[in-house]
């Protein structure tokens, strides 16, 4: 069985039961064993690095090291956990001076980055530990009539030249795994575009407008659903239809579902057991259509 | 006093500064081609922020302008605009180095006082309810794990960020 150390950062375990719940159960019934340890932080993503760069480097870098000392690669659902921890690692293994610079913050703590260890998406362990072959074979119920627009996010694919997860331009990974699931992924317009989420809280109305956008490019491509991996990028577009029915007067009832979910339906969970009730916009269409 | 801040204003030392910090140092590189502006789901729907004007404000060395009208805050770090750059500057992590200037010196929008103040508190930039915890237990999802606060303050304490101590109001 390969083994992971879960890294669940902030806003899943305290916004999005439904994400860890689903992800834990697909992974599990996959073979891949989830590690939760003691320690762990914040990841130190953008709002944390827009405050200071070097201490957030130094953040994800002890975070690393946690993982260092129990001997185990890490798995990230949110993509920005991802960002920030995949970052910070590539940078530190491959920059001799900035890694003695973090270093020597992190003695401080009495603890030494090594980089030793890798930091990866639950989708790469999902191509490269389960395997496609294993996952399609895993499906049960296939999602055969679903039309899926898949949104994967920004900081899965960006900066590329460190994460290396896929093609930034013509990324692959998310869409080969929604369509090992039966399903159909469609093309939409700015598919690849942010969804606006890192300006809730400073520029509201900015936000708001970067994410109708989305939603309607999805609703004239005939999606049924759009697919997130990204917390921020599911409450910007899940809560943000609330928001853009009060703000634009338009209503799209458009589900937001986290891959994890899908996944899970697939491979024959039933929706009672994912805490469904965490989705503004209800799924029932999708449900329905799945069978 | 007026004297030197204008020569702050009009002289280059402001992006010498930027270079000399961590994201800043490819700021030079740009020629000033609006790729990254064409890439911006921001500049598409406001004309509140432009990448390319703000790396243009900076590299003319108008300090106050770029750390007080507010376009900095304004990115969504989707990092489409560096990913694009034929020249190779790291615009989204210049913005940061900006950002952390800005709050060096104590221009700090409010959310980022609270996302501060949670991670020296809790560990976490967004803490967890009783409700949640209620919840999970409900789900049979595992309580979760402490988080490391020891190493943490050591860390924050020696690089000085539990030292920046903001004064309230959005920088306009």
């Amino acid at each position: 069985m390969t083994s992971y150390a879960l890294f669940l950062g902030c806003t899943i375990p305290a916004r999005q039961p439904h994400y860890e719940l689903s992800a834990r159960k697909a992974l599990k019934k996959l073979g891949i064993e989830l590690v939760d340890l003691e320690g762990m932080s914040c990841c130190a993503p953008p709002p944390l690095q827009s405050i200071d760069l070097e201490t957030s480097l130094a953040i994800a870098a002890n975070n690393i090291c946690t993982a260092e000392e129990a001997d185990l690669n890490i798995v990230t659902l949110c993509t920005g956990c991802f960002e920030s921890l995949a970052m910070a690692n590539t940078l530190l293994k491959e920059k001799r001076e900035l890694k003695a610079r973090v270093n020597k913050i992190l003695s401080t703590a009495g603890k030494e980055f090594k980089g030793s260890k890798e930091v990866r998406h639950y989708l790469q362990v999902l191509m490269n530990d389960v395997g496609l072959d294993c996952l399609r074979q895993s499906v049960v119920k296939p999602l055969g009539k679903l039309k899926v627009a898949a949104f994967s996010g920004c900081h899965i694919l960006r900066p590329s030249e460190l994460l290396r997860f896929d093609d930034p331009e013509r990324p692959r990974v998310f869409d080969t795994l929604i369509e090992a699931l039966g399903a159909k992924s469609i093309w939409y317009k700015n598919k690849l575009k942010c969804c606006g989420g890192l300006l809730r809280g400073y520029a509201d109305d900015v936000a708001l407008a970067i994410a109708r956008d989305k939603i309607v490019n999805a609703t004239n491509a005939g999606a049924d659903c759009i697919s997130t991996l990204c917390p921020f990028c599911f409450l910007t577009l899940d809560l943000g239809q609330m928001l853009i029915k009060t703000t634009y007067k338009e209503e799209y009832n458009m589900p937001i579902i986290h891959y994890a979910e899908l996944l899970c339906l697939s491979l024959g969970v039933e929706p009672k057991e994912l805490a469904i009730d965490f989705h503004k916009v209800k799924i029932d269409k999708v449900l329905e259509k799945i069978g | 006093m007026a004297e030197e801040k204008q020569e702050k204003d009009t002289g280059l030392n402001f992006p010498k500064e930027i270079t000399r910090r961590l994201g800043g140092e490819t700021i030079a590189f740009c020629y000033q081609c609006g790729t990254c502006a064409s890439s911006c789901p921001v500049t598409k729907v406001t004309d509140r922020f432009n990448p390319r004007q703000v790396i243009r404000l900076a590299l003319l060395g108008k300090r106050e302008e770029v750390l007080t009208d507010g376009a900095i805050w304004l990115c969504a770090s989707c990092y489409n605009c560096q990913e694009r750059c034929p020249q190779k500057v790291e615009i989204a992590d210049v913005i940061y180095a900006l950002r952390n200037i800005s709050i060096s010196e104590g221009k700090i929008p409010n959310i980022y006082i609270e996302f501060a103040n949670a991670l020296l508190s809790e560990g976490r930039i967004v803490p967890i309810s009783k409700f949640l915890e209620k919840k999970r237990a409900e789900y049979g999802l595992p309580p979760l794990k402490p988080v490391g606060m020891e190493a943490l303050r050591k860390i924050l304490s020696a690089t000085g960020f539990d030292k920046i101590m903001p004064k309230k109001g959005e920088p306009r």
